[in-house]
């Protein structure tokens, strides 16, 4: 199994940093997910780790060994491209045996191969049409078979599920997995769509602007994101942020609009008086038809239903936030509700770096305790 | 159409009609006045209907005309002319769009500028390279303070001499470059991770793609090498050898060499002659033809 | 458009460029190089090489009455070839695009003209319009004399007008025809919907967004006529009667070829080029416009 090492690695563009020098290990047999807006670079990166892109400065290693200045062909790196790049004038069972035939390989082994591939992508009888006459799925898999079948020592995706209709893109998200677990092959994903990123990844790493906001495990991102970018990047939806000051000598946040919110200061213990930025899931936001010293004052501006239960969005002091109501839960939109927070879950961010305050984790039992 | 008129259409219709007519009755006259006697022809009015000389005016325009030998050179010109084009361009456009090298822009606009001057408008120096091919490379060595004499290479009756210098400009050229750019990029990569080179690429993939291209930049260089008849004029003074099809018509015009009262029923019959090759590619690729039209002048 | 350079191998470019380059070197730049020298040099009488003498071939050019007279026949000519081939070629193709019965044979019918070689067509035409013979003779039964392009400098002006309009309808119509085509229908019917009927439509919708379109064939069919015009002079008046037909391509050809006067046949050739380079920077001008209208 094959691991990659990215060491300070730029890319410049006509005098423009699209990354600004990366480091990063992709662990043998790993998935790893590369997430983020569109433009932030991580499809850059991907195509340098493929040898699609030069190397402004820093190094790519597979393997241990330096691959800068090495041809894609012999980096031992197969693609899956957002538009499938099939070739259109071949068939597919020619697409998918395409390497082979430029590698040499005779035509009896090719076309075992190739049938053997097939086989497990449910293309066999699909072998001699050419890829206009298949459907945007069987397009897709015709991309992996031909990305499987020089057995590759890394996968590399590329936004491969965005072409597909909703329906489609869940099973392919399944079909990828399964695959990985299969093989077990090194995996790099790139998406800018959070839940196939939550869905596939054993780490994601989340890029903005050129440069790593965070790596880790989809609930490790979840769930102590590093900074408001990933905060409010990840999760559908997002994390709600709200400006408030932070009182630790007393123990309590003070919102713009003068509500005070009691917290659990010792959890922070560096935490200066100042100006910090609030973060809460909508499971972590509850609405309660009974004010109490533990809830705050918001309005709801509007009620969305998702099927299983509700969003409701709030504006409190002035920022907004979702939360997330049951369905048989009387609200009305315009209406002054009280809600609460669960404080075991609470982030605090810094609002001039955007970064995360460290505190200290929480076990599960202490939050559930403390939920209101 | 969007709404029903009619009236407006019967109009349409009518002017359309008319207009067919009147563009293909040259056509028409052509045929006719090749179908008749000598007398018939020069009668005024003429006929309108076709009479019953067609192929015996044919072949004597034919063996007049020398038609056996200059058909042939004809086809042997306007093939090359088309295969020289074709390769030349694929590879050239290819080498333009899929490469990154210093003086990529001073190749594409030296090549570029040549769409701007036809070979009418500077044949008088053109002729003068063609009678000495490799002097321009002597002027150059010369100026360099090397005197070497180089060997006179003359095109002037020959076949290279009809081919070259309709070979080299830019117009199929320009027509792949428009094509190779609506390529996708992946594919190029995704080749690349086959582990295809540019020449493998550009063999497997990009060729079999560009075949619709190429038909549509075969139809227009064969008819435009065709066509051709100011250059071979100059070029071609060995005629009984080198002629080509097109260039017997200045012969066969009444009152020219062939003298005497008009004989119409064989000169048109010799331009039926020589307008049915170019007349018959572009009945049958029609389609080819004018999409090749069209986006090499987009 | 932007494509991303695939390929960084410099010497395998180089190579594949080699050919073309060479080509257009030998038979494209040298010889536009060398009308320049000559523009601006006499040969010596006893050989011995070019003698340098400025601007004296331009001034006895510009000075010959003869080489205005064919400035002036070039510039009707080309003028009014274009025109007509351009307006019929517009009514025809905003009929078609109706598409009613039969359009696909009209279409072919109407760009057949332009297959055919520039010589051929004179052919055709001198016999059509000879005056003692063909079609229009006819004319000159009712009343002798009328029509004799031999003769008329006139008559020849307008035979060789009709034969090059004739031969430039099928590729204009082509052109209108796709650009035509390539107004979205859905613009139409809103203009149906705002109560515009077919003619009004082609009036205020159809021929404002065909401008660059028929600016575009202004600008070719001039080239054209400039151009491709040797062959229907040379074949139906032979630049005859008493000059009355003789195109600038034309007399470049008698003077270098005929009259082997290489230094004036290169000045002239050199004014040419210079004329039909300045209408391929307007062109181009143009198109730079239309990809920003897009």
């Amino acid at each position: 199994m094959t691991g990659i090492e990215l060491r300070s690695l730029r890319k410049t563009y006509s005098g423009n940093d699209v990354l600004h020098g990366l480091d990063l290990t992709v662990t043998p047999g790993e998935f790893l997910v590369l997430l983020g807006p569109s433009g932030c670079g991580k499809s850059t990166l991907m195509r340098m780790i493929a040898g699609l892109e030069a190397v402004t400065t820093g190094d790519i290693l597979i393997d241990g060994r330096r691959v800068n200045d090495i041809e894609p062909r012999a980096r031992g790196c197969a693609m899956v491209f957002q538009n499938y790049a099939l070739y259109p004038h071949m068939s597919v069972s020619q697409n998918i045996g395409y390497a082979l035939k430029v590698a040499g390989v005779p035509k009896a082994e090719r076309q075992a191969r190739i049938s053997a591939v097939a086989g497990s992508l449910a293309l066999t009888d699909f072998l001699d049409r050419k890829p206009s006459q298949l459907s945007g799925g069987q397009r897709q898999r015709v991309a992996m078979g031909r990305a499987m079948i020089r057995s590759p020592r890394v996968f590399l995706y590329d936004e491969p599920l965005s072409n597909l209709d909703a329906k489609l893109r869940v099973a392919m998200r399944l079909e990828i997995r399964r695959l990985h677990q299969k093989l077990g092959t090194t995996t790099v994903f790139v998406t800018h769509d959070q839940v196939e990123a939550m869905t596939l990844a054993d780490r994601i790493v989340v890029m903005n602007a050129g440069r790593i906001e965070q790596v880790g495990t989809p609930s490790e991102v979840y769930q102590h994101p590093q900074s408001t970018f990933v905060a409010e990047f990840i999760g559908a939806p997002g994390m709600g942020l709200v400006d408030a000051i932070a009182d630790p000598k007393r123990g309590v946040l003070c919102l713009g609009d003068g509500q005070e919110v009691r917290f659990d200061a010792a959890r922070w213990p560096d935490l200066p008086h100042g100006a910090v930025r609030l973060g809460l899931r909508a499971e972590e936001i509850g609405i309660t038809a009974h004010p109490s010293a533990h809830t705050v004052m918001a309005r709801v501006e509007l009620i969305e239903n998702i099927g299983p239960h509700r969003h409701a969005h709030l504006s409190l002091s002035g920022c907004n936030l979702i939360a997330q109501v049951p369905n048989d839960f009387a609200l009305q939109s315009g209406a002054q509700v009280a809600i609460g927070f669960d404080m075991a879950a609470l982030q605090l961010f810094d609002p001039a770096t955007g970064r995360r305050h460290a505190g200290q984790n929480v076990p599960l039992a202490e939050r559930i305790a403390a939920t209101v | 159409m969007i709404e029903r008129t009619p009236v407006f259409d019967a109009i349409v219709q009518v002017l359309l009609v008319l207009s067919f007519v009147a563009l293909l009755l040259p056509f028409w006259v052509v045929l006719v006045a090749a179908s008749h006697d000598f007398h018939t022809v020069n009668q005024v009015p003429m006929p309108l209907l076709p009479g019953r000389h067609l192929f015996e005016n044919l072949a004597t325009a034919w063996e007049k005309g020398n038609f056996s030998r200059v058909m042939v050179n004809s086809l042997i010109v306007a093939i090359a002319v088309t295969a020289g084009k074709i390769a030349l361009a694929a590879i050239s456009a290819f080498a333009i769009v899929y490469f990154d090298f210093r003086l990529k822009k001073l190749a594409f606009w030296a090549i570029f500028i040549t769409l701007m001057l036809p070979l009418e408008v500077r044949i008088v120096p053109t002729y003068s390279v063609a009678a000495d091919v490799l002097a321009p490379f002597e002027a150059i060595l010369n100026l360099t303070g090397l005197s070497v004499d180089l060997p006179q290479w003359s095109l002037l009756n020959s076949y290279s001499g009809l081919v070259l210098p309709l070979v080299a400009t830019a117009t199929g050229t320009f027509l792949y470059r428009q094509f190779f750019m609506t390529v996708p990029d992946e594919l190029a990569e995704a080749a690349r991770m086959d582990g295809s080179g540019p020449l493998r690429f550009f063999w497997d993939i990009l060729l079999p793609l560009s075949r619709a291209n190429m038909i549509a930049l075969a139809t227009i260089m064969f008819v435009f090498a065709w066509n051709q008849y100011l250059w071979p004029l100059l070029i071609i003074t060995d005629q009984a050898n080198f002629a080509t099809a097109t260039m017997q018509l200045q012969k066969v015009v009444p009152n020219g060499v062939w003298g005497e009262p008009p004989v119409w029923n064989t000169a048109m019959a010799a331009n039926l002659i020589v307008l049915f090759p170019p007349v018959l590619v572009t009945l049958l690729l029609q389609r080819w033809f004018v999409r090749g039209l069209i986006s090499a002048e987009k | 458009m932007n494509k991303r350079a695939t390929f960084s191998n410099s010497w395998l470019a180089a190579a594949l460029l080699l050919p073309q380059l060479l080509l257009v070197f030998i038979f494209f730049y040298w010889p536009s190089g060398e009308a320049l020298w000559w523009s601006f040099t006499l040969e010596r009488p006893f050989g011995g090489g070019n003698e340098w003498v400025g601007f004296y071939n331009y001034l006895s050019v510009l000075q010959d009455s003869r080489y205005w007279g064919s400035v002036r026949v070039s510039v009707i000519f080309a003028i009014a070839a274009s025109a007509l081939s351009i307006l019929l070629a517009l009514m025809l193709a905003v009929f078609v695009d109706r598409r009613m019965r039969g359009h696909q044979i009209l279409k072919t019918g109407f760009f057949l003209p332009y297959a055919l070689a520039a010589p051929a067509v004179g052919l055709a035409f001198r016999f059509i319009f000879a005056p003692d013979a063909g079609l229009i003779a006819g004319i000159n039964r009712v009343f002798p004399g009328l029509w004799n392009p031999a003769l008329d400098g006139n008559d020849a002006l307008t035979l060789i007008i009709l034969a090059q309009a004739w031969s430039l309808v099928g590729y204009n119509f082509i052109f209108f025809l796709a650009g035509l085509q390539s107004i979205p229908r859905a613009l139409l019917e809103a203009g149906a919907m705002d109560g515009a009927g077919p003619l009004r439509r082609v009036w205020d919708l159809q021929l404002p967004l065909l401008a660059p379109t028929l600016f575009f064939l202004l600008v070719i069919n001039i080239t054209d006529s400039f151009v491709n015009s040797f062959g229907i002079v040379d074949i139906v008046t032979s630049g005859g009667p008493a000059r009355a037909t003789e195109l600038m391509v034309y007399k470049v050809y008698t003077d270098g070829f005929q009259g082997k006067d290489s230094s004036l046949a290169a000045t002239q050739s050199v004014i040419l080029m210079v004329l039909i380079m300045a209408l391929t920077f307007v062109q181009f001008r143009f198109i730079e416009r239309k990809v920003h209208y897009n």
